[in-house]
């Protein structure tokens, strides 16, 4: 039960990063794989900052900075230099592993005898318990604001940029500073995981990104299911099938485990999964 | 109010596929004029249109609304003034959003889009009203997601949103060219009487002669970039289909 339950709480500390590429894909269709650098950035300033006594709330305030500014790196390289969408947010990942491995100094820092953001709620003794409400109180909060930017006027002219840019600048809307503050927004949420992740598995490590933005893709379109089979309109409630698709992919990986297969094929799996949740709409429609 | 003067375009400039698109063209429209442009495909209608609206620049002339030279204002900067139909249904609205949303951005086309939630019950209220005087029964789709609408009811829902928001331009691309018959006419009356209540500049391409010969008070007719007939509200009035067709032969 504790296996599963942790499995849940991960799943939780991603839910971040699932909003983020929930805006990314869903909101700008882009696959935007700056999410493996950020996701790591957000965790390696958190380490280095921990490891400097610097207070958290500060970490969070700049590991939040941190991820917007890739967001912003890819935004300008796609719509300033017309790169493709695909190709800014590689260039801006792979030179983030550099840049994460110059944060970090090393390859790996362990944070067990730092402070960590649980330590704010010690009075529940159990540290599973401490993680269970700071990882509520992180998915709500950050809930809570999207659904509302999304819904007011300038989250209108957001969403319409991605299904109908012509329109939406005969509207008035600069769609390219639109892409990049998504972007920007979208990042920054993924750093927020980074955050979360580190701290909840007590260490950082350069490699820890590697494929992340695969579970977020995984997460969202498990979550578009939920959408799909309940017709659900509201953005609040779209937002909130990110987070069961979050919690059903960590769940599944798991299962996986439990089931004896070996953790070097984790990557694999994760593919797998989201080759599944991507494939089969896909062949049913073409068998239609 | 809109002023285009010596507006030379090229496509693939400089290549072996060079096309002269626009021609050194002048064109002068007063206020509340409704113009309707004709001619063949290649004639450069569309894309005098897109200049005009921002959609490319021109390698030659200039461009003025109301007095201020827009020539290289970006297109989402120019919405201040200019309101558009396009050719393709799809073109006008967001599909993936509501009705409401989508008007939400029309009222909002001249104004910053900004932090606040601006679709409340009296927004709500407002639209209401101004679909339901289509007829169409869109008073009671306002939550439905635009790209399930019909193309008669997209476009006539574009025409509407464009009237919002005090335009002074309105540019209609083809609107009726993929719609039916009916659909055809509900949305030329409605552009018609948008134009006239509002008093809008306006600019109408079309292929159908007929719809060129009832509509506008103006016709102009235009061949490889240039402009080949200029005919003011009297003259149009007293122009035959047929002699409109002669032009085309």
């Amino acid at each position: 039960m504790e296996f599963y339950f942790s499995a849940i709480l991960l799943g939780l500390a991603l839910c971040s990063l699932g909003f983020g590429i929930y805006i990314s894909l869903r909101i700008f269709s882009i696959p935007d794989i700056t999410t493996d650098g950020s996701y790591t950035l957000g965790a390696a300033v958190t380490a280095a900052l921990l490891l400097r006594g610097i207070p958290i709330p500060v970490i969070l305030l700049i590991i939040i900075l941190c991820g917007a500014f890739a967001g912003i790196a890819t935004g300008i390289i796609h719509t300033r230099m017309r790169l493709n969408a695909l190709l800014s947010g590689i260039l801006v990942m792979t030179s983030l592993y550099s840049i994460n491995l110059q944060i970090m100094g090393r390859s790996n820092i362990p944070l067990i005898n730092t402070k960590r953001i649980e330590g704010t709620f010690g009075f529940l003794h159990d540290n599973n318990l401490q993680w269970l409400v700071v990882l509520l109180l992180f998915i709500c909060l950050i809930w809570v604001l999207l659904s509302w930017l999304l819904k007011t006027d300038f989250g209108v002219a957001m969403r319409a940029t991605g299904t109908n840019e012509v329109m939406v600048r005969s509207m008035g809307v600069n769609t390219l500073n639109m892409k990049v503050t998504g972007l920007a927004i979208a990042n920054a949420l993924t750093a927020v995981s980074g955050f979360l992740v580190c701290q909840f598995q007590q260490f950082s490590d350069i490699n820890m990104g590697i494929g992340i933005v695969l579970f977020g893709l995984g997460s969202v379109m498990m979550g578009e299911s939920l959408i799909s089979a309940f017709k659900i309109q509201s953005i609040g409630i779209r937002l909130l099938t990110v987070v069961a698709g979050c919690i059903a992919f960590r769940l599944i990986i798991a299962v996986a485990l439990e089931v004896g297969i070996n953790p070097n094929w984790l990557k694999a799996i994760t593919a797998l999964i989201v080759l599944l949740v991507a494939g089969i709409p896909q062949l049913k429609r073409s068998a239609q | 109010m809109l002023q285009a003067e010596n507006l030379t375009k090229y496509f693939n400039r400089d290549t072996a596929s060079q096309i002269l698109a626009l021609d050194h063209l002048t064109l002068q429209l007063n206020e509340k004029e409704f113009a309707v442009i004709v001619g063949s495909n290649g004639s450069g209608k569309s894309t005098l249109l897109n200049l005009i609206a921002g959609n490319y620049l021109p390698d030659e002339g200039r461009i003025k609304i109301n007095g201020n030279d827009v020539t290289t204002k970006q297109d989402y900067k120019r919405s201040k003034w200019i309101a558009r139909v396009f050719q393709d249904p799809v073109q006008g609205t967001a599909p993936d959003l509501t009705l409401l949303d989508n008007f939400r951005l029309a009222f909002l086309r001249t104004k910053p889009k900004g932090f606040r939630i601006g679709i409340n019950s009296s927004f709500r209220n407002s639209v209401r009203e101004k679909v339901a005087v289509l007829n169409l029964g869109l008073e009671y789709k306002l939550n439905t997601l635009a790209g399930k609408l019909s193309g008669g009811q997209r476009q006539a829902l574009t025409l509407l949103m464009a009237s919002m928001d005090d335009p002074k331009i309105l540019l209609l691309d083809e609107p009726t060219a993929a719609l039916d018959p009916r659909a055809s006419e509900i949305v030329m009356e409605l552009a018609a009487h948008l134009i006239s209540k509002q008093k809008l500049t306006a600019i109408l391409v079309t292929h159908n002669l007929r719809i060129a010969s009832h509509y506008g008070s103006r016709l102009i007719m235009m061949d490889k970039g240039r402009i080949m007939q200029d005919l003011d509200e009297e003259l149009k009035k007293n122009i035959s289909l047929h002699e409109m067709q002669s032009w085309f032969v």
